[in-house]
């Protein structure tokens, strides 16, 4: 039988806000414990909490690129229970009337649109760290992250596959971080994530079910309704939450399919073991006792804000992504990557805006400039652990490196090396080919007798070419490169070989 | 001044006092000096303190004196000796609350009102006993003492601001500030024979004072007369940025209503308030008090607010969901008491730092030492670990918390727990508002609404104190205030046969502060029992 997973995430994202939702202590990451609180975040008696209004706006501004309404009147909920990291033994959070609901997040993969419910979107402090291995047989609190702003960012359960979750939640990421509210950075906890999923049997499986059939399935079977959820929390990245749901999606069939049942219950991801383990059942689930949290005034925005706000949003990375299919006629994949952060789409774009009309073909030119970016520049920057804001190579330098290439003053294989030279340098490549005298050999006199000398070693290859075989003529020209270290220009090699071939 | 040199100086006002200490023909030392000697001479009898803090006063003292001296600007209550209830925060002093729980509690930062305070140089006396986390009416439920009322030794000074009214009654303080809920400023004044003013929820700023119920608290003033109400209420009134609660309307000089004038005025009075059964001396005391008020030019008709049977177990829900919530950071991990059950076999102490006094006082040691381990490690010694942080707290709560503090966090966890937060809470918060727009309706027609403010006078050390709903009661008439937000004033409008005070409340629209003082000091001009001292005796029946 073929089942489908039923799957909502609860994401829990930190806005970049200098200081605290309700204190002005410092947010920085990586402090001395202990060294960023005051009365107010450590929940001393008598303090009070004061709304930071950057975090307010910086919520808003994630609401809206989700596309959630602002509910005009909101208000903060006490979240209470008891823990060492809470200080107050509860948290300012949202529980009725939150800041924004109603939104919605459209993953588009392969031109098909998957459109992902948004719930809500809601303000909350974040709780303190306990640390467990610093000193035997005792725990540590440190504080620092106490009242912290996050947004609780919960999906409908719209997302079918552990892939789907790790898709929304890619997306996701890179849409807070366009619109610059979040790092979004899973290893410093600034993006948690947990999942509700069940199972049912896949639509597929529906399409006219005998009578008899239907009458001996359970509810969750016959997919109208949902089968029993499973919380899975504890996932450090976006791949552990796909295995963990791939985990939990394998388990659940089974246990259906032995005809048991499935527990409501929290289980916790165990990374190490690649298995999800029973936590807490539904009976042992606490009660919060939410209630209005007296000491904030409700949340009242102004229209006009909301709409300023909205009008600073920049393109987000969806849009982006088709435009760039669109404008710059590249692929749906090339596209994805040059949008996968602002930056690197920013950066793109600077390079395809530097073409000179009289040297390339655009369209030549924008693939060109995409396949640098993806193949050369990103590998660079990855191996030397770098951001595109901190690469030295100037868009117009690497647009006009892709110029060169074309008209053919320099080879492929040559470009690769003045590629580090200029990541390195951070110089122009016409500069780097003056300098190293390193010029693409065009003399066909010379090239004639280097592919004589190649014709005349294989012969082989020859007769295979002329039964047709069209990349017996590649492995030639590779041949060519190969004795010139790459300085053959590569079409005049082509051009000479197949002349050579045919007169042969 | 009343009887000019031949009273002592902690027996006049503070506007009395600020007048000699601006010709100079007293220092604000021997003031201080003054309401100490008192202390030392009464408080064994009355028991109003918990903390004195002598010391430091008398260099207060001494530094306005100086200021003084070279001709700087100084505030009108410069120099004034001023008792604290122990639920505000003053930085470096103890906050107990009358709690074993924060016994040792020494804050770290000064609550909004003594930033206030201090900014006016005013003097500090001490820390004043209470109702253990304001939640009382008599202020037996002190961890730590009883407080005599000064009238009768032998009774109750009320509460739960006891301890403030306790000591401007029996002038061991010139001022003092307590804090009420449902009547916790208003009913110990009215108890004492003194002055006790609850200011609209918002006024002053809640910032610094131990959260009790946050959506009722509110400081204000205990004074010896209406005019030393407007004097304090000048100095801790305002928007506060630290308090969001707090508004940002304007402040006007509450000297200004200080108007012996009632003319005209239309004064509401509440026929559910005279209720049958209710203290006869209470009810004739209030009653002429009225009669004074309309001799004297003012209109009276009678108003009804039919929802103030409500208004009690509206105000247990509320108060008790908003506490049990409040109290919850009493737990044992940060500071105060901490059980050491549950960590008998493993007690570790720590390096790190992780409260900001520790940091000011370079003290080591402070952190959690409960042995824990996150819940995902599901093997039996974690169990046995989370099993011990858990009877850590149980045992911390159990042996910090006296017996009504406990009784009221599991009444408001019960009103809201699942399943049963519509049928309490939210409903109590729908009656609320119905309480709320009886008197909004009733003020409409009227500029203020005048009642008895305790049913009884002062009642008998251990009288109510096992029953607990007798107790509760004693706030009958000053809770629907709080309810609603709306400002109310104690003042003496009698005594009984037996010598105890009995106290008459004035209510009036939100902000209108003014009103009640203008009403209160034009009573106060046409009568004396403002000026009786309490005999300090024990007496029987």
């Amino acid at each position: 039988m073929e089942y489908e997973a039923i799957i909502g995430l609860e994401s829990h994202v930190q806005l970049k806000t200098k200081s605290k939702i309700f204190c002005s202590c410092s947010t920085k990451f990586g402090a001395e414990p202990n060294s960023q609180v005051c009365p107010v975040c450590l929940g001393l008696p008598g303090v009070l909490p004061v709304m930071n209004r950057t975090a307010l706006e910086y919520a808003i501004k994630a609401a809206l690129a989700l596309n959630c309404k602002i509910a005009q009147k909101s208000i903060f909920a006490r979240k209470n229970y008891f823990y060492p990291d809470l200080p107050k033994s509860y948290q300012i959070s949202q529980y009725e009337q939150p800041l924004s609901s109603g939104g919605f997040v459209d993953v588009i993969t392969g031109g098909k649109v998957e459109r992902i419910r948004i719930t809500r979107v809601h303000l909350e402090e974040d709780a303190g760290k306990l640390l467990h291995e610093e000193v035997k047989d005792s725990t540590l609190v440190d504080l620092n992250r106490c009242g912290v702003p996050l947004i609780e960012i919960v999906t409908e359960p719209d997302i079918r596959s552990a892939k789907g979750a790790h898709r929304f939640l890619t997306i996701l990421k890179s849409i807070l971080q366009y619109i610059e509210v979040s790092e979004c950075n899973m290893e410093e906890g600034s993006l948690r994530c947990d999942a509700n999923i069940s199972v049912r049997l896949s639509d597929r499986q529906l399409i006219n079910p005998s009578k008899e059939e239907t009458g001996k399935l359970a509810n969750w079977q016959t997919g109208k309704q949902l089968g029993v959820k499973v919380e899975v929390k504890n996932m450090n990245s976006f791949k552990a939450v796909e295995k963990a749901l791939e985990y939990e999606m394998e388990r659940q069939i089974k246990a259906l399919e032995e005809g048991k049942r499935i527990i409501q219950e929290t289980r916790l991801w165990d990374e190490s073991k690649e298995i999800t383990v029973a936590m807490r059942s539904k009976e042992e689930a606490h009660d919060y006792r939410y209630f209005p949290e007296p000491d904030l005034v409700p949340i009242e925005i102004d229209r006009e804000w909301i709409e300023r706000i909205r009008e600073s949003l920049p393109e987000l990375p969806e849009a982006r992504k088709a435009r760039f299919i669109k404008d710059y006629k590249i692929p749906d994949y090339d596209a994805s990557i040059l949008t996968s952060s602002r930056e690197l789409a920013d950066y793109y774009e600077e390079c395809v805006k530097a073409r000179r009309k009289s040297q390339v073909a655009s369209r030549r030119f924008n693939k060109g400039i995409a396949n640098w970016i993806m193949s050369e520049l990103l590998r660079e920057l990855k191996e030397k652990n770098m951001g595109i804001k901190e690469c030295k190579v100037a868009p117009e330098h690497l647009a006009e490196m892709i110029a060169l290439i074309d008209k053919g003053g320099i080879s492929g294989k040559m470009a690769k090396e003045i590629f580090v030279e200029m990541f390195k340098t951070g110089r122009k490549a016409s500069q780097i080919v003056e300098e190293k005298g390193l010029v693409q050999i065009s003399d066909e006199e010379v090239l004639a007798k280097i592919v004589d000398k190649i014709l005349k070693e294989n012969p082989k290859v020859i007769e295979d070419y002329e039964k047709g075989k069209e990349k017996a003529l590649g492995y030639l020209v590779g041949q060519v490169m190969k004795k010139t270290n790459g300085t053959a220009n590569p079409r005049l090699v082509n051009k000479l070989l197949k002349k050579k071939i045919v007169f042969s | 001044m009343r009887k000019g040199k031949e009273m002592k100086l902690n027996e006049l006002t503070a506007y009395e006092i600020s007048k000699l200490i601006r010709k100079g023909e007293v220092s604000s030392e021997e003031v201080t000096k003054s309401v100490f000697e008192r202390i030392e001479k009464v408080e064994k009898k009355v028991g109003s303190f918990v903390t004195l803090m002598k010391e430091g006063a008398l260099k207060q003292a001494r530094i306005v004196d100086e200021k003084i001296k070279k001709k700087e600007k100084i505030s009108p209550l410069a120099g004034i000796p001023i008792a604290i209830k122990d639920n505000m925060c003053i930085d470096g002093v103890l906050t107990t609350c009358s709690s074993k729980m924060l016994e040792n509690f020494k804050s770290p930062y000064d609550a909004t009102v003594i930033k206030r305070l201090k900014e006016n140089d005013l003097v500090f006396i001490g820390k004043t006993n209470m109702d253990e986390f304001a939640m009382g009416s008599s202020t037996e439920n002190s961890a730590f003492k009883i407080t005599h009322n000064p009238w009768n030794l032998e009774t109750i000074p009320g509460g739960s601001s006891g301890g403030s009214a306790a000591a401007v009654a029996s002038d061991e303080a010139i001022l003092a500030l307590g804090s009420d809920t449902g009547g916790s400023i208003r009913q110990p004044a009215s108890l004492c024979g003194v002055v006790g003013l609850k200011p609209t929820y918002g006024r002053v700023s809640r910032y610094g004072l131990v959260a009790f119920a946050s959506s009722l608290d509110q400081i204000g003033s205990i004074t010896k007369d209406v005019t030393d109400s407007a004097l304090l209420m000048n100095v801790i009134s305002g928007y506060d940025e630290r308090d969001s609660t707090s508004c940002d309307y304007p402040v006007p000089d509450y000297t200004k209503s200080l108007v012996n004038n009632v003319k005209g005025m239309k004064i509401g009075i509440p026929k559910e308030y005279f209720i049958k059964g209710m203290d006869e001396e209470v009810e004739k005391s209030v009653k002429d008090a009225i009669k004074l008020l309309e001799k004297l030019g003012a209109q009276i008709k009678e108003v009804s607010l039919p929802h103030t049977k409500y208004a009690v177990a509206v105000y247990y829900l509320i108060a008790t969901a908003e506490a049990s919530s409040n109290l919850a950071r009493y737990e044992g991990v940060k500071y105060g008491h901490r059980a050491s059950a549950g960590l008998r076999q493993r007690r570790i102490s720590l390096g790190l730092k992780p409260v900001s006094q520790s940091r000011q006082s370079e003290e080591k040691g402070v952190g959690i030492s409960a042995p824990l381990r996150s819940a995902s490690r599901q093997d039996r010694q974690v169990d046995r670990q989370t099993g011990r942080l858990l009877e850590m707290y149980e045992e911390t709560r159990k042996e910090g918390f006296g017996d009504e503090v406990k009784r009221r966090i599991m009444l408001g966890t019960y009103a809201l727990s699942a399943g049963y937060y519509d049928a309490y809470y939210l409903k109590a918060q729908k009656v609320r508002t119905l309480v709320k727009e009886d008197i909004d309706k009733a003020l409409e027609k009227c500029d203020c609404l005048i009642t008895p403010t305790s049913p009884t006078p002062s009642f008998k050390i251990g009288e109510k104190i096992n029953d607990p709903l007798k107790m509760y009661l004693s706030d009958i008439f000053t809770i629907s205030t709080n309810l609603a937000g709306i400002p109310g004033i104690s003042i003496p409008c009698g005594f009984t046969k037996k010598g105890l005070p009995i106290g008459l409340q004035i209510l009036a629209k939100p902000f209108a502060e003014e009103t009640i003082l203008k009403v209160a000091y034009t009573y106060e001009q046409n009568t004396e029992w403002h000026k009786r001292k309490p005999p300090l005796v024990f007496t029987r029946d």
